[in-house]
Parts: C-alpha cells; structure tokens; sequence
C-alpha cells in the first residue's frame, strides 16, 4: 500500500468482554460494528467494504444491512483482521471502495452460535499431527519453545517473566480480565498445561468482539476522531502443521510480514513508541520481538527481563495485558490492532506518553500465518 | 494409547503409500529424482523444485528428539502425561511423534537424544509411527 493514504476512522471493541452469553457469535460481530459505527458518525448505508473471518461476509453483509461493493473472507486464524486491514487499504487506494468496516466477533467461551472448526482426518495435519494425542493449541503452539530454550539459551523464568510484566500492563486496564499483580514463582505454582507452560503462559478463553472502519487519509480529517494512519502493512503464510515449521527458533512467516511492514513503511525500530505482539503463549512475544528486529536472535528474554517492554521501558509491548491477561477468544489480532489505536488516539488505560507510532504483529494458527500493521497519529 | 476413531488418520491417494509402509514395519519417505531433496510428509512432486519424478524409499528409522512438549491435560481416550514430540530424522526431515518406552518426564526426554522408530498398530488400517530411545551407538 502507499505509506499513509489510508487511516482508521471508528474503532471500537464490544460493549463487554469476558463472558457474554446473552449473545450469540454474529451480534459479537454487529454489537462491535455498530459501536465503531456510532465512533466515526456513520451508518450501514456509508459503509461500501466488509471484511470478516469466522463468518462469512455475506452473513454480515445481511445482517447489518450493508450493500457492499468490495468484500474480503480471508480466514488463516487470529491475525485475518491484520491482513483485512491490509486488503483493504489496497482496495480503497485502488478506487474498489471508499469506507470499510472490519468485524470480528467471537464466543470462545460461552459457544453462543459458534461452532467448532472440528478434525479434517484426511488433511496433512489430521494424518500426520493430530493422531498422536494434539489437541488444540495448548500442545501444538508450544512445541517448537524447548528447542528454542536450548539453542538460545531462554530460561523458565525468562518465559514466565513475559506473563509476569504482562499481568503489570493489565493491572492498569480497568477492563482486563485478570489484574492481580504476579510473580514467576506465581507461575511455576500454577497448574502444568503442557510442559513447559504453565496455565498461566496460556492465553484466556474469553467472548468479544471489536470492529475497525477505513478510509482514505484525506476524507479522515473530517471525522470526530484523531485519524490514526496506516503507514506499513505486511502479511505471509508459512504452514498449517507446527512439525513442519521450518526453524523452530524463528518464524518465517513473523520476518516477511514484518520486513515488508518496515520497508513499507519507511521507519526503524528506533521510531517505534509501542509495540504490540499477539500473545496465545508466553514464547510468542520472544518470537515476536527477535523475528521483527528489535532485538537480536537470542536477545528477547533479557531485554523483557531487564524491563524494556514494562510500564516506563523503552518499548512499551502489549499495555492492554495481552491475550494472557486481558482478554483472548480464539482470534486475538482484533484486540491487539485496538489497543494500537488506543495508544495513538493517547486514550488508552495505560497510555504511553507521547507514543506516535504503534507496531501492531499478529499470528494465525500455530506460527502459521502473520502480518504486520505500523500505524501513526500524524499525518503524512 | 487408547484410540478415538475420530483423530485417526484417513489415507488419500497421495498418502496411501505412507499407511501401508508402516502397517508393514517400514517408515517410508520420498526423495526428488531431480534435486534429490528429501521430504514429508508425503506428495506426488518436490515441494523444492515441483518435479512429479519422485521414488518413495525405506528410511533408517533412526533420528533425534528435536522438541516435545508433555501433556497434561489429556483427551479423555488418552493416559495424562505423554508427550508429544518432533522427532528429526537422519534423512533431514522432521515428523510428530510420540516418545514411548521411556518415562514421560523432562528429565527422561533430552533434547537431542538419539531415538529409533517403533510401529503402533492401532487399528487393522492404521499403524502409527512412534519412537523410542536408541538401544545402540545411535550417534543422531
């Protein structure tokens, strides 16, 4: 895309988070949808672009009464609403559309009109993974971290330390799902999921939603909110079975997602004011901060243990409490893009001060796809 | 292992090589005729160079531990703890696993100990590769 042609006008998550079981998985989406909708002052008539994951455009099309001229169904796991962000400001950079509305809504906990993605025994994965006793994400996201830990030298505590200074960001967030203070040995008390993690390493299983609208960088000053600017976008795919994931210390998909979000964008790391990495575990934020370039191979566990990513670091990461303590239904990267817009309309829970550029990195499925969004509060 | 038909391998044509080689006792991988590049899982062409002249052959059946996890909270077919591991072959490529015959703790499952494969016959059809500790000079 072109660094900063297009903003974000309306952002919003759902009216709750948590627990909602007096909704069911597509008023998740419309709930955050007319949310973002009322933040920007428009209506389903304004909205000329859709895109979602989980459900189909056209469900949502119906739903919230919109006609649109541009849809977009991408669906590779959390981080689909990074690379509709991504799409999309292609699409109204290349006249398709003029103002997109991207939703996500997700009941991960209460299973209110969701359903379940279930076993394709004929699939590589279901052939070849899944028989030997996976289930889910707690033992397939996790396997490559014991490699890791030996040929970079990470510690347990280093791996607990990344819930630990995450639990410190979410116990200034008034919505965050868990806001008691931790500390490793915390951690290690905490019930064993799948060695070497911890419950606590794990992400949350919650409900919610949120929804983003777009449009160009021009028509954006006339909205009632600080335009928050797209300049870098990046997106790859690397594979749907973690056994095959080329090396285990690294993700392709994490390095051309964010060199292309970087290039695009035309900053360095030394620009950035916060970062947000998607959190399903403990080890993704070390993945994340080393394959972006922050730090080097190896460096990740110390730079978070000498506090860079707390509260007063260099590089405040994931302020809302990320996945691990704020909140996670399944597909995460809509909450991380919104606490990015959180920080650069300076309203966030835990604002960082002065932040003008936000790196929002996001991963679907386990280390199987990413992207990257560089967004900005000044405009171009 | 107890079994749930449901998480059971369904051979297609592409793989039904690989679920007959092991119902016989054989760990069946396929190298490129034309960049010799080894592979799996199974695929009728390269996935370095595309070529569709590709010879499935035996492999040794011997590798290393490269990286596992121990689940502790198991399906309900399944005894809690196990592991479930990537085990990495003397051919180079790198398959999901089980580690048996052998405790399942941090302590018995080092990173990088030589292992060789064992055949689970779980049901008539499927014959799940698994390993287990090297008994000799496995020197992965």
């Amino acid at each position: 895309m072109k660094s900063g042609s297009i903003a974000i006008v309306g952002a919003a998550e759902t009216t709750e988070l948590g627990k909602i079981p007096n909704m069911s998985q597509i008023q998740l989406h419309a709930d955050a949808a007319l949310n973002a909708m009322s933040d920007c002052g428009l209506k389903p008539k304004d909205i000329d672009g859709i895109a979602c994951a989980a459900e189909w455009p056209t469900d949502l099309a119906h739903y919230l009464g919109i006609t649109p001229s541009w849809v977009d169904g991408t669906m590779v796991g959390g981080c689909s609403f990074m690379i509709h962000l991504r799409h999309a400001a292609a699409a109204i950079n290349e006249g398709l559309c003029t103002t997109v509305l991207i939703t996500h809504g997700e009941s991960g906990r209460s299973w209110i009109g969701s359903k379940a993605m279930g076993n394709n025994q004929a699939s590589l994965g279901g052939q070849f993974e899944i028989p030997y006793g996976c289930l889910g994400p707690p033992t397939l996201f996790t396997i490559p971290v014991l490699r890791y830990m030996k040929d970079r030298g990470l510690s347990h505590e280093q791996l607990a330390n990344v819930a630990v200074v995450q639990r410190e960001w979410a116990s200034m967030n008034p919505r965050a799902t868990h806001r008691e203070p931790i500390t490793v040995e915390d951690v290690f008390a905490s019930k064993m999921i799948a060695y070497p993690f911890h419950i606590l390493e794990c992400c949350l299983v919650t409900d919610g939603g949120g929804a983003l609208i777009l449009t160009t960088a021009e028509r954006a000053r006339d909205f009632p909110n600080q335009p928050v600017y797209i300049l870098g976008t990046g997106e790859s795919v690397e594979t749907p079975m973690i056994s095959q994931m080329q090396d285990f210390t690294s993700s392709k998909a994490f390095k051309v997602s964010g060199q292309t979000a970087f290039r695009e964008a035309g900053i360095s790391h030394s620009d950035v004011d916060h970062l947000m990495v998607y959190d399903a575990f403990a080890h993704l934020p070390i993945y994340g901060l080393e394959d972006l370039g922050f730090v080097k191979p190896g460096e990740a566990g110390d730079f978070i243990w000498e506090r860079n990513t707390a509260p007063g670091g260099s590089l405040p990461m994931n302020t809302n409490g990320g996945g691990l303590s704020y909140m996670h239904s399944g597909m995460y990267g809509m909450y991380a893009l919104q606490e990015s817009v959180r920080q650069m309309r300076g309203i966030a829970p835990a604002q960082v001060k002065d932040a003008s550029t936000s790196v929002c990195h996001g991963v679907g499925g386990m280390f199987g796809a990413s992207s990257t969004i560089i967004m900005s509060n000044e405009a171009p | 292992m107890a079994v749930n038909p449901k998480t059971l391998p369904k051979p297609t044509p592409e793989t039904q090589h690989f679920w007959e080689g092991s119902r016989v006792g054989q760990l069946l991988l396929q190298q490129c005729d034309s960049c010799q590049h080894i592979y799996f899982p199974p695929r009728p062409f390269c996935p370095d160079c595309a070529s569709r002249s590709v010879t499935i052959f035996q492999a040794s059946g011997k590798g290393r531990l490269y990286s596992y996890i121990i689940n502790h909270r198991p399906p309900r077919w399944i005894e809690a703890p196990y592991s479930i591991a990537v085990v990495e072959l003397d051919e180079g490529p790198r398959m999901m696993s089980n580690i048996v015959e052998v405790e399942q703790t941090p302590e018995a499952l080092i990173l990088d100990m030589p292992l060789e494969v064992v055949f689970d016959a779980v049901t008539d059809d499927i014959t799940l590769v698994k390993f287990k500790p090297a008994s000799t000079g496995n020197e992965a």
